[in-house]
This record gives structure tokens, sequence and C-alpha cells, in this order.
């Protein structure tokens, strides 16, 4: 389980991960749980997965990254009970420029929201729960919709 | 007059909102062979008390790898059936 973690994470330790003396520019990705969703209230969260596949799918799409960019790239997901401003997930990406390194750190976070098996209960104010369907939502769906773009080119 | 080839005995992982409409994470599931990632979701909806709740048309997962309904399967495979992913 190299990409999820049961522990906090610390986004800046991931960068130090990729950080060498050929990196021009490194970039982060932080996701941070937020006390609110379609106008509710939301107290807590409580991420769950399919371990060993997400493991796996995450490691794919490290790849992934490492081979369409000239890039290093770290990733961390978190899982169990989270509060309110926990860091859910973390990217690190660094490459010779900036321009590789924005690029690949968008397509990791867009292809972890939708290949990862990973799963959001959200805890509301009101003691409701609720199982988090991102296809139902206006701002995810807008978020897929860009990853069927082509990448942009990168200007060195 | 040839036998019929043995039943596939396939394991079926639900997760999330899933696990709870079906209240179970496990189910193994018989199908006749050959069949397909369809076949065993369909035997699955028409068996397991409350998988009929289940969509019709899950994503899908054969041995840890994103599939589609149409793949084949084969005896021992574990099928996951993933509800919409909210990872990140």
């Amino acid at each position: 389980m190299n990409h999820l973690t049961h522990e906090p994470i610390e986004a800046a330790w991931l960068a130090r991960q990729v950080a060498g003396a050929e990196s021009g520019g490194i970039t982060t990705f932080t996701g941070v749980v937020r006390n609110h969703q379609d106008g509710r209230s939301v107290t807590r969260l409580e991420y769950s997965a399919f371990e060993p596949m997400a493991d796996a799918e995450c490691a794919r799409i490290v790849s992934e990254a490492e081979s369409r960019w000239p890039v290093a790239v770290r990733l961390r997901h978190r899982l169990g009970q989270l509060a309110i401003g926990d860091v859910a997930v973390a990217i690190a990406v660094a490459g010779a420029h900036r321009g590789e390194a924005f690029d690949a750190c968008r397509y990791v976070i867009e292809e972890v929201k939708q290949r990862v098996p990973i799963w959001k209960k959200e805890f509301y104010a009101d003691n409701t729960v609720a199982w988090v369907d991102p296809t139902k939502r206006k701002h995810d769906v807008d978020a897929a919709a860009l990853t069927e773009r082509p990448p942009v080119v990168s200007a060195p | 007059m040839s036998s019929a080839p043995p039943p596939l005995r396939i394991r079926v992982l639900l997760f999330a909102s899933y696990a709870d409409l079906v209240s179970r994470e496990e189910v193994e599931v018989l199908v006749p062979s050959p069949a397909t990632v369809a076949d065993v979701i369909a035997r699955l909806r028409a068996d397991v008390p409350g998988a009929h709740r289940l969509p019709d048309r899950p994503l899908a997962a054969v041995n840890q790898v994103h599939g589609r309904l149409t793949d084949p399967v084969a005896d021992r495979d574990e099928v996951a059936l993933l509800p919409p992913m909210a990872g990140g």
C-alpha cells in the first residue's frame, strides 16, 4: 500500500520526495475536507477503498503521468475517518520546467477521481449520512469533462 | 451427447453503497460457462436477497482491473462491483 494511508498526509514531505537538483518546478495538489457540500453543512468524512485495486490503480496513474511528461510523481490518498481541514489526497510533481509539472499534476488528480476505487461517506450537521456520488454533482462532472481534452503542450 | 461444462464459480465483491444495499461485502455466484461480467451481475441480482436493488449496469472490475460488462469471466475470477468512485 504505497499510495494509500490511514495516517495524516504531509504534502510538504511528499514534495521533498520528488525534489532533485534537476527539478526547476515542483507542483503540489492538496485535496482538503471542506465543511459544506451542495448547501449542506458537513461535519466529517469517511473514506473507504477496494484497497489492493486502489493502490494498483494509483500506481498505474503515476506511471502514466511519468511516461507522458518528463516528471517525477508521488501520490498519497488517505482512508478512514477525516475531520474538516484534514488532507484527503496529496500529489507532488517535479519537472525541469513548470509546464510539465502543472500538466502532470492536473492529470493525476483528474484520473484519481475517475478511476481509483475509493468511496466517500459524508456526515452532516443534521446527523444524516450519505455516500457521495460525484456523477450527480455539477462541479465534479465539469472537472471530469476537462480530462477528455488533449493535454496542453508545455512550453519550455 | 456431450455433458454441459461445469459452472463457473465467481467471487463477487461489493463496496460502499452496494454493500449497504445487499448487506454483504462478498457473495459467491455460480454461472453456466461461458459467461460474461453481465451474466454474473444478472445472476447475482436474481438470486441474492437485496441484490435486485443494484444497478443492472454498474462499473465492474475483474481481478482488480477495470473491465467491461461484456468481458468474459473464468472459473475462480473475482468480480468487484464499483459504486461511483469518490476519491480525491
